[in-house]
Protein backbone atom coordinates (compact mmCIF):
# COMPACT_ATOMS: atom_id res chain seq x y z
CA UNK A 1 0.00 0.00 0.00
CA UNK A 2 1.60 3.21 -1.16
CA UNK A 3 -0.04 5.38 1.48
CA UNK A 4 1.67 3.36 4.15
CA UNK A 5 5.18 4.07 2.92
CA UNK A 6 7.44 6.28 4.94
CA UNK A 7 7.79 9.36 2.72
CA UNK A 8 4.04 9.52 2.28
CA UNK A 9 3.45 9.24 5.99
CA UNK A 10 5.76 12.20 6.41
CA UNK A 11 3.79 14.22 3.88
CA UNK A 12 0.60 13.38 5.76
CA UNK A 13 2.26 14.57 8.95
CA UNK A 14 3.42 17.80 7.27
CA UNK A 15 -0.05 18.42 5.80
CA UNK A 16 -1.74 17.79 9.13
CA UNK A 17 0.47 19.97 11.30
CA UNK A 18 1.02 22.88 8.90
CA UNK A 19 -2.76 23.01 8.47
CA UNK A 20 -3.61 22.72 12.16
CA UNK A 21 -1.34 25.61 13.09
CA UNK A 22 -2.45 28.03 10.38
CA UNK A 23 -6.14 27.16 9.87
CA UNK A 24 -7.69 29.46 12.50
CA UNK A 25 -5.64 32.42 11.26
CA UNK A 26 -6.30 31.55 7.63
CA UNK A 27 -10.05 31.47 8.35
CA UNK A 28 -9.74 34.93 9.91
CA UNK A 29 -7.73 36.15 6.89
CA UNK A 30 -10.26 34.76 4.38
CA UNK A 31 -13.20 36.28 6.25
CA UNK A 32 -11.62 39.72 6.72
CA UNK A 33 -10.18 39.62 3.20
CA UNK A 34 -13.61 39.12 1.63
CA UNK A 35 -14.94 42.66 2.29
CA UNK A 36 -11.49 44.11 1.54
CA UNK A 37 -11.81 42.97 -2.09
CA UNK A 38 -14.66 45.49 -2.35
CA UNK A 39 -13.34 48.14 0.05
CA UNK A 40 -13.82 50.99 -2.44
CA UNK A 41 -17.43 50.04 -3.08
CA UNK A 42 -18.16 49.46 0.64
CA UNK A 43 -16.63 52.79 1.67
CA UNK A 44 -18.61 54.52 -1.02
CA UNK A 45 -21.81 52.90 0.20
CA UNK A 46 -21.31 53.40 3.94
CA UNK A 47 -19.70 56.83 4.08
CA UNK A 48 -20.67 60.24 2.78
CA UNK A 49 -18.05 61.74 0.53
CA UNK A 50 -17.94 65.15 -1.08
CA UNK A 51 -17.71 64.43 -4.80
CA UNK A 52 -15.18 66.34 -6.90
CA UNK A 53 -16.61 68.38 -9.78
CA UNK A 54 -17.23 66.49 -12.99
CA UNK A 55 -15.19 68.05 -15.78
CA UNK A 56 -14.80 67.43 -19.53
CA UNK A 57 -11.64 65.55 -20.47
CA UNK A 58 -8.64 67.79 -21.02
CA UNK A 59 -9.63 70.29 -18.33
CA UNK A 60 -6.41 71.76 -16.87
CA UNK A 61 -5.49 70.75 -13.34
CA UNK A 62 -5.31 73.16 -10.45
CA UNK A 63 -1.93 74.36 -9.23
CA UNK A 64 -0.71 71.76 -6.73
CA UNK A 65 0.64 74.33 -4.27
CA UNK A 66 -2.71 76.09 -4.22
CA UNK A 67 -4.54 72.77 -3.74
CA UNK A 68 -2.21 71.80 -0.87
CA UNK A 69 -2.57 75.26 0.71
CA UNK A 70 -6.37 74.92 0.56
CA UNK A 71 -6.19 71.62 2.44
CA UNK A 72 -3.59 72.79 4.95
CA UNK A 73 -5.81 75.76 5.89
CA UNK A 74 -8.03 73.15 7.57
CA UNK A 75 -5.07 71.75 9.54
CA UNK A 76 -3.30 74.77 11.07
CA UNK A 77 0.17 74.03 12.48
CA UNK A 78 0.43 70.69 10.65
CA UNK A 79 2.41 69.69 7.56
CA UNK A 80 1.83 67.69 4.38
CA UNK A 81 3.76 64.39 4.17
CA UNK A 82 2.56 62.88 0.91
CA UNK A 83 0.43 63.65 -2.13
CA UNK A 84 -1.36 60.65 -3.61
CA UNK A 85 -2.76 60.62 -7.14
CA UNK A 86 -5.33 57.83 -6.80
CA UNK A 87 -5.70 55.80 -9.98
CA UNK A 88 -9.28 54.91 -9.08
CA UNK A 89 -10.31 58.51 -8.34
CA UNK A 90 -8.43 60.78 -10.74
CA UNK A 91 -10.62 63.81 -9.94
CA UNK A 92 -9.51 63.99 -6.32
CA UNK A 93 -6.04 64.45 -4.87
CA UNK A 94 -5.28 62.85 -1.51
CA UNK A 95 -3.00 64.68 0.90
CA UNK A 96 -1.53 62.82 3.87
CA UNK A 97 -1.02 65.20 6.79
CA UNK A 98 0.94 64.80 10.01
CA UNK A 99 1.58 66.98 13.12
CA UNK A 100 5.29 67.41 12.27
CA UNK A 101 7.38 66.39 9.25
CA UNK A 102 9.17 63.67 11.27
CA UNK A 103 6.05 62.25 12.97
CA UNK A 104 5.06 58.68 12.12
CA UNK A 105 2.77 58.65 9.07
CA UNK A 106 0.82 55.74 10.57
CA UNK A 107 -1.46 58.20 12.39
CA UNK A 108 -1.73 60.68 9.51
CA UNK A 109 -5.02 62.30 8.51
CA UNK A 110 -6.11 62.42 4.89
CA UNK A 111 -7.53 65.44 3.14
CA UNK A 112 -9.15 65.28 -0.29
CA UNK A 113 -9.00 68.20 -2.68
CA UNK A 114 -10.53 68.66 -6.12
CA UNK A 115 -7.87 67.95 -8.76
CA UNK A 116 -9.21 70.59 -11.14
CA UNK A 117 -10.48 73.40 -8.92
CA UNK A 118 -8.06 72.81 -6.05
CA UNK A 119 -10.96 73.20 -3.60
CA UNK A 120 -10.90 71.32 -0.30
CA UNK A 121 -13.43 68.45 -0.38
CA UNK A 122 -13.29 66.64 2.97
CA UNK A 123 -10.98 64.94 5.45
CA UNK A 124 -12.71 61.73 6.51
CA UNK A 125 -11.51 59.97 9.65
CA UNK A 126 -11.08 56.46 8.29
CA UNK A 127 -9.95 54.83 11.55
CA UNK A 128 -13.45 53.94 12.74
CA UNK A 129 -14.56 52.53 9.42
CA UNK A 130 -15.57 48.91 8.91
CA UNK A 131 -13.04 48.51 6.10
CA UNK A 132 -10.27 49.99 8.28
CA UNK A 133 -10.97 47.49 11.07
CA UNK A 134 -11.02 44.63 8.55
CA UNK A 135 -7.76 45.90 7.04
CA UNK A 136 -6.03 46.12 10.42
CA UNK A 137 -7.19 42.63 11.39
CA UNK A 138 -6.12 41.32 8.01
CA UNK A 139 -2.66 42.91 7.94
CA UNK A 140 -1.43 42.83 11.54
CA UNK A 141 -4.33 42.09 13.95
CA UNK A 142 -3.67 45.54 15.53
CA UNK A 143 -0.24 44.24 16.63
CA UNK A 144 2.07 46.25 14.36
CA UNK A 145 5.11 44.72 12.71
CA UNK A 146 5.22 41.61 14.95
CA UNK A 147 1.58 40.93 14.04
CA UNK A 148 2.40 41.31 10.34
CA UNK A 149 5.38 38.98 10.47
CA UNK A 150 3.37 36.45 12.48
CA UNK A 151 0.62 36.40 9.85
CA UNK A 152 3.38 36.06 7.23
CA UNK A 153 4.57 32.94 9.03
CA UNK A 154 1.01 31.58 9.02
CA UNK A 155 0.94 32.30 5.28
CA UNK A 156 4.12 30.27 4.77
CA UNK A 157 2.55 27.37 6.69
CA UNK A 158 -0.52 27.71 4.50
CA UNK A 159 1.64 27.38 1.37
CA UNK A 160 3.31 24.32 2.92
CA UNK A 161 -0.15 22.89 3.61
CA UNK A 162 -1.21 23.45 -0.02
CA UNK A 163 1.93 21.81 -1.43
CA UNK A 164 1.78 18.83 0.96
CA UNK A 165 -1.92 18.66 0.13
CA UNK A 166 -1.05 18.04 -3.52
CA UNK A 167 1.12 15.08 -2.46
CA UNK A 168 -1.45 13.46 -0.18
CA UNK A 169 -4.14 14.04 -2.81
CA UNK A 170 -2.65 11.19 -4.87
CA UNK A 171 -3.25 8.22 -2.52
CA UNK A 172 -6.67 9.64 -1.67
CA UNK A 173 -7.67 9.60 -5.34
CA UNK A 174 -6.14 6.30 -6.42
CA UNK A 175 -9.50 4.66 -7.02
CA UNK A 176 -11.52 7.77 -7.63
CA UNK A 177 -12.20 9.67 -10.80
CA UNK A 178 -11.22 13.33 -10.98
CA UNK A 179 -14.01 15.36 -9.40
CA UNK A 180 -15.54 12.41 -7.56
CA UNK A 181 -18.19 13.45 -5.04
CA UNK A 182 -19.81 10.49 -3.29
CA UNK A 183 -23.18 11.98 -2.42
CA UNK A 184 -24.67 8.87 -0.88
CA UNK A 185 -21.82 8.23 1.55
CA UNK A 186 -21.52 9.36 5.19
CA UNK A 187 -20.87 13.00 5.90
CA UNK A 188 -17.17 12.51 6.61
CA UNK A 189 -16.62 10.94 3.18
CA UNK A 190 -18.51 13.76 1.50
CA UNK A 191 -16.44 16.34 3.36
CA UNK A 192 -13.26 14.55 2.31
CA UNK A 193 -14.39 14.63 -1.32
CA UNK A 194 -15.23 18.35 -1.12
CA UNK A 195 -11.88 19.04 0.55
CA UNK A 196 -9.98 17.13 -2.15
CA UNK A 197 -11.96 18.60 -5.02
CA UNK A 198 -11.86 22.24 -3.91
CA UNK A 199 -8.26 21.92 -2.76
CA UNK A 200 -6.97 20.57 -6.06
CA UNK A 201 -9.08 22.94 -8.21
CA UNK A 202 -7.82 26.01 -6.37
CA UNK A 203 -4.17 24.97 -5.96
CA UNK A 204 -2.65 27.72 -8.11
CA UNK A 205 -4.89 30.49 -6.85
CA UNK A 206 -4.41 29.65 -3.16
CA UNK A 207 -0.65 29.34 -3.65
CA UNK A 208 -0.36 32.66 -5.49
CA UNK A 209 -2.67 34.62 -3.21
CA UNK A 210 -1.10 32.96 -0.14
CA UNK A 211 2.47 33.62 -1.14
CA UNK A 212 1.91 37.18 -2.40
CA UNK A 213 0.22 37.81 0.96
CA UNK A 214 3.39 36.59 2.67
CA UNK A 215 5.47 38.98 0.54
CA UNK A 216 3.18 41.83 1.54
CA UNK A 217 3.88 41.17 5.22
CA UNK A 218 7.51 42.03 4.47
CA UNK A 219 6.62 45.49 3.08
CA UNK A 220 8.06 47.35 6.08
CA UNK A 221 11.32 45.40 5.79
CA UNK A 222 11.47 46.03 2.03
CA UNK A 223 11.01 49.76 2.66
CA UNK A 224 13.86 49.71 5.23
CA UNK A 225 16.11 47.83 2.81
CA UNK A 226 15.36 50.39 0.08
CA UNK A 227 15.96 53.34 2.44
CA UNK A 228 19.37 52.02 3.49
CA UNK A 229 20.18 50.75 -0.01
CA UNK A 230 19.16 52.59 -3.15
CA UNK A 231 17.75 55.72 -1.50
CA UNK A 232 20.91 56.17 0.62
CA UNK A 233 23.04 55.77 -2.51
CA UNK A 234 20.99 58.26 -4.50
CA UNK A 235 21.15 60.89 -1.75
CA UNK A 236 24.67 60.17 -0.42
CA UNK A 237 26.05 63.67 -1.05
CA UNK A 238 23.07 65.20 0.80
CA UNK A 239 23.63 63.15 3.95
CA UNK A 240 23.28 65.01 7.26
CA UNK A 241 21.61 68.08 5.72
CA UNK A 242 18.68 69.85 7.35
CA UNK A 243 15.33 70.29 5.62
CA UNK A 244 15.55 73.57 3.60
CA UNK A 245 13.76 76.52 5.21
CA UNK A 246 12.07 77.41 1.95
CA UNK A 247 10.95 74.62 -0.38
CA UNK A 248 10.66 74.73 -4.15
CA UNK A 249 6.94 74.71 -5.10
CA UNK A 250 5.71 71.11 -5.31
CA UNK A 251 4.04 71.95 -8.64
CA UNK A 252 7.52 72.72 -9.99
CA UNK A 253 8.97 69.48 -8.57
CA UNK A 254 6.25 67.36 -10.23
CA UNK A 255 6.69 69.22 -13.53
CA UNK A 256 10.46 68.59 -13.53
CA UNK A 257 9.88 64.90 -12.75
CA UNK A 258 7.37 64.61 -15.57
CA UNK A 259 9.78 66.23 -18.03
CA UNK A 260 12.50 63.80 -16.97
CA UNK A 261 10.24 60.74 -17.40
CA UNK A 262 7.75 61.85 -20.05
CA UNK A 263 6.09 58.45 -20.63
CA UNK A 264 4.99 58.12 -16.99
CA UNK A 265 2.49 59.85 -14.70
CA UNK A 266 2.98 61.03 -11.10
CA UNK A 267 1.55 58.55 -8.60
CA UNK A 268 2.90 59.77 -5.31
CA UNK A 269 4.95 62.67 -3.93
CA UNK A 270 6.98 62.38 -0.74
CA UNK A 271 7.86 65.71 0.90
CA UNK A 272 11.46 66.41 2.02
CA UNK A 273 12.14 64.81 5.41
CA UNK A 274 9.51 62.06 5.12
CA UNK A 275 9.85 58.28 4.95
CA UNK A 276 10.47 57.84 1.23
CA UNK A 277 13.08 60.51 0.61
CA UNK A 278 15.94 62.55 2.11
CA UNK A 279 15.75 65.87 3.98
CA UNK A 280 16.77 67.64 0.78
CA UNK A 281 14.53 66.11 -1.87
CA UNK A 282 11.02 65.79 -3.04
CA UNK A 283 10.64 62.19 -4.24
CA UNK A 284 8.15 62.08 -7.10
CA UNK A 285 7.17 58.45 -7.77
CA UNK A 286 6.05 57.93 -11.34
CA UNK A 287 3.91 55.14 -12.79
CA UNK A 288 3.23 53.79 -16.28
CA UNK A 289 -0.20 53.17 -17.78
CA UNK A 290 -0.42 49.40 -18.32
CA UNK A 291 -1.58 47.10 -15.47
CA UNK A 292 2.02 46.04 -14.80
CA UNK A 293 3.85 49.33 -15.30
CA UNK A 294 1.24 51.23 -13.27
CA UNK A 295 2.39 49.15 -10.28
CA UNK A 296 6.12 49.54 -10.83
CA UNK A 297 6.86 52.99 -9.44
CA UNK A 298 9.97 54.90 -10.45
CA UNK A 299 11.24 57.68 -8.17
CA UNK A 300 12.58 61.00 -9.44
CA UNK A 301 14.45 62.93 -6.77
CA UNK A 302 14.09 66.71 -7.05
CA UNK A 303 16.38 68.97 -5.02
CA UNK A 304 13.94 70.93 -2.84
CA UNK A 305 16.16 74.04 -2.83
CA UNK A 306 17.13 74.33 -6.49
CA UNK A 307 14.17 72.48 -8.03
CA UNK A 308 16.58 70.40 -10.17
CA UNK A 309 16.38 66.67 -10.83
CA UNK A 310 19.29 64.97 -9.05
CA UNK A 311 18.63 61.28 -9.75
CA UNK A 312 16.05 58.81 -11.05
CA UNK A 313 16.43 55.05 -11.12
CA UNK A 314 14.32 51.95 -11.53
CA UNK A 315 13.64 50.41 -8.14
CA UNK A 316 15.57 47.27 -7.12
CA UNK A 317 14.13 43.79 -7.71
CA UNK A 318 12.92 43.32 -4.14
CA UNK A 319 10.77 46.46 -4.34
CA UNK A 320 9.45 45.48 -7.79
CA UNK A 321 8.58 42.04 -6.42
CA UNK A 322 6.59 43.67 -3.62
CA UNK A 323 4.81 46.01 -6.07
CA UNK A 324 3.86 43.13 -8.40
CA UNK A 325 2.74 40.91 -5.53
CA UNK A 326 0.15 43.48 -4.49
CA UNK A 327 -2.33 43.17 -7.38
CA UNK A 328 -1.93 39.38 -7.35
CA UNK A 329 -2.96 39.41 -3.70
CA UNK A 330 -5.74 42.02 -3.89
CA UNK A 331 -7.32 40.89 -7.20
CA UNK A 332 -7.85 44.54 -8.17
CA UNK A 333 -6.27 44.38 -11.62
CA UNK A 334 -9.05 43.05 -13.83
CA UNK A 335 -12.16 45.09 -13.16
CA UNK A 336 -15.27 44.14 -11.20
CA UNK A 337 -15.61 40.62 -12.75
CA UNK A 338 -12.16 39.68 -11.42
CA UNK A 339 -13.07 41.03 -7.98
CA UNK A 340 -16.20 38.85 -7.95
CA UNK A 341 -14.18 35.82 -9.05
CA UNK A 342 -11.67 36.61 -6.29
CA UNK A 343 -14.51 36.70 -3.75
CA UNK A 344 -15.93 33.33 -4.87
CA UNK A 345 -12.47 31.72 -4.80
CA UNK A 346 -12.01 33.18 -1.32
CA UNK A 347 -15.28 31.60 -0.19
CA UNK A 348 -14.28 28.22 -1.66
CA UNK A 349 -10.98 28.55 0.23
CA UNK A 350 -13.03 28.97 3.41
CA UNK A 351 -14.78 25.70 2.47
CA UNK A 352 -11.37 23.99 2.10
CA UNK A 353 -10.24 25.26 5.51
CA UNK A 354 -13.54 24.35 7.13
CA UNK A 355 -13.75 20.81 5.71
CA UNK A 356 -10.09 20.26 6.61
CA UNK A 357 -10.75 21.33 10.18
CA UNK A 358 -13.84 19.08 10.29
CA UNK A 359 -11.91 16.05 9.01
CA UNK A 360 -9.19 16.55 11.60
CA UNK A 361 -11.65 17.00 14.49
CA UNK A 362 -13.66 13.94 13.51
CA UNK A 363 -10.63 11.74 13.06
CA UNK A 364 -9.11 12.51 16.43
CA UNK A 365 -12.28 11.70 18.38
CA UNK A 366 -12.01 8.10 19.63
CA UNK A 367 -15.80 7.70 19.43
CA UNK A 368 -15.62 8.41 15.76
CA UNK A 369 -13.24 5.60 15.02
CA UNK A 370 -15.71 3.99 12.66
CA UNK A 371 -16.02 7.18 10.71
CA UNK A 372 -12.28 7.52 10.84
CA UNK A 373 -11.82 4.15 9.23
CA UNK A 374 -14.32 4.96 6.53
CA UNK A 375 -12.57 8.23 5.76
CA UNK A 376 -9.09 6.85 5.41
CA UNK A 377 -8.37 6.35 1.75
CA UNK A 378 -7.27 2.74 1.98
CA UNK A 379 -10.46 1.66 3.66
CA UNK A 380 -12.63 3.60 1.30
CA UNK A 381 -11.08 1.75 -1.56
CA UNK A 382 -11.46 -1.54 0.27
CA UNK A 383 -15.11 -0.97 1.05
CA UNK A 384 -15.92 0.17 -2.40
CA UNK A 385 -14.53 -2.94 -3.95
CA UNK A 386 -15.55 -5.55 -1.41
CA UNK A 387 -18.78 -4.46 0.31
CA UNK B 1 -22.75 -4.62 -7.28
CA UNK B 2 -21.29 -1.71 -5.34
CA UNK B 3 -19.33 -0.75 -8.37
CA UNK B 4 -22.59 0.01 -10.14
CA UNK B 5 -23.91 2.02 -7.21
CA UNK B 6 -20.81 4.15 -6.86
CA UNK B 7 -19.75 5.07 -10.34
CA UNK B 8 -16.95 7.50 -9.36
CA UNK B 9 -15.03 4.65 -7.77
CA UNK B 10 -12.82 2.73 -10.14
CA UNK B 11 -11.84 -0.85 -9.64
CA UNK B 12 -8.41 -0.33 -11.11
CA UNK B 13 -5.80 1.91 -9.57
CA UNK B 14 -5.03 5.06 -11.41
CA UNK B 15 -1.54 6.06 -12.37
CA UNK B 16 -0.10 9.38 -11.19
CA UNK B 17 -0.58 10.91 -14.62
CA UNK B 18 -4.25 9.90 -14.55
CA UNK B 19 -4.65 11.43 -11.08
CA UNK B 20 -2.82 14.66 -11.85
CA UNK B 21 -3.72 15.09 -15.54
CA UNK B 22 -6.75 17.34 -15.12
CA UNK B 23 -5.36 19.16 -12.07
CA UNK B 24 -2.29 20.01 -14.13
CA UNK B 25 -4.37 21.42 -16.98
CA UNK B 26 -6.43 23.49 -14.53
CA UNK B 27 -3.27 24.67 -12.77
CA UNK B 28 -1.73 25.87 -16.03
CA UNK B 29 -4.97 27.63 -17.06
CA UNK B 30 -5.20 29.28 -13.61
CA UNK B 31 -1.66 30.56 -13.99
CA UNK B 32 -2.51 32.02 -17.40
CA UNK B 33 -5.60 33.59 -15.84
CA UNK B 34 -3.63 35.13 -12.98
CA UNK B 35 -1.03 36.63 -15.31
CA UNK B 36 -3.25 37.69 -18.25
CA UNK B 37 -5.00 40.63 -16.57
CA UNK B 38 -1.59 41.93 -15.45
CA UNK B 39 -0.32 42.00 -19.03
CA UNK B 40 -3.02 44.21 -20.47
CA UNK B 41 -6.63 45.38 -20.41
CA UNK B 42 -9.58 44.48 -22.60
CA UNK B 43 -9.08 41.02 -24.14
CA UNK B 44 -6.47 40.15 -21.52
CA UNK B 45 -8.99 40.80 -18.75
CA UNK B 46 -11.46 38.53 -20.56
CA UNK B 47 -8.92 35.70 -20.77
CA UNK B 48 -8.25 36.14 -17.06
CA UNK B 49 -11.97 35.97 -16.15
CA UNK B 50 -12.59 32.85 -18.20
CA UNK B 51 -9.51 30.99 -16.98
CA UNK B 52 -10.21 31.74 -13.31
CA UNK B 53 -13.93 31.06 -13.67
CA UNK B 54 -13.13 27.49 -14.78
CA UNK B 55 -12.26 26.04 -11.34
CA UNK B 56 -15.39 27.69 -9.89
CA UNK B 57 -17.61 26.17 -12.57
CA UNK B 58 -16.01 22.73 -12.19
CA UNK B 59 -16.48 22.91 -8.42
CA UNK B 60 -20.17 23.66 -8.84
CA UNK B 61 -20.58 21.08 -11.60
CA UNK B 62 -19.05 18.20 -9.65
CA UNK B 63 -20.98 18.95 -6.46
CA UNK B 64 -24.33 19.55 -8.15
CA UNK B 65 -24.43 16.92 -10.89
CA UNK B 66 -27.05 14.25 -10.30
CA UNK B 67 -25.75 10.79 -9.33
CA UNK B 68 -25.52 8.59 -12.40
Amino acid sequence: MISGTRPLRRWHWVHKWSSIICTVFMLMLCITGLPLIFHHEIDHLLHEEVDPSVVPPGTPKANLDQAVANAMAKFPGQVPHFLIFDRDEPNALLISIGPTIKSSPVDNRFARVDTHTGAFLDSPDVTGRFTYIMLKLHTDMFAGLPGKLFLGLMGILFCVAVISGIVVYAPSMRKLRFGAYRKDRPRIVRRLDVHNLAGILLVMWTLVVGFTGVINTWADLVLKAWQYGQLAEMTAQYKGREIPAKLTPVEEAVRVAQQAIPHMQPAFVSYPGTLFTSNSHYAVFMRGDTPVTSRLLKPALIDAETGKLTDSRDMPWYVSTLFLSQPLHFGDYGGMPLKIIWAILDIITIVILWTGLYLWLRRRKPAASAARASASPQRIEGQAVTS
Amino acid sequence: MTMLKTPPVRATRQTLSQIFGWPLVIGVLSTIGLVAALVGDGVWDGVSWLALLLPILLYALFLLRPPR
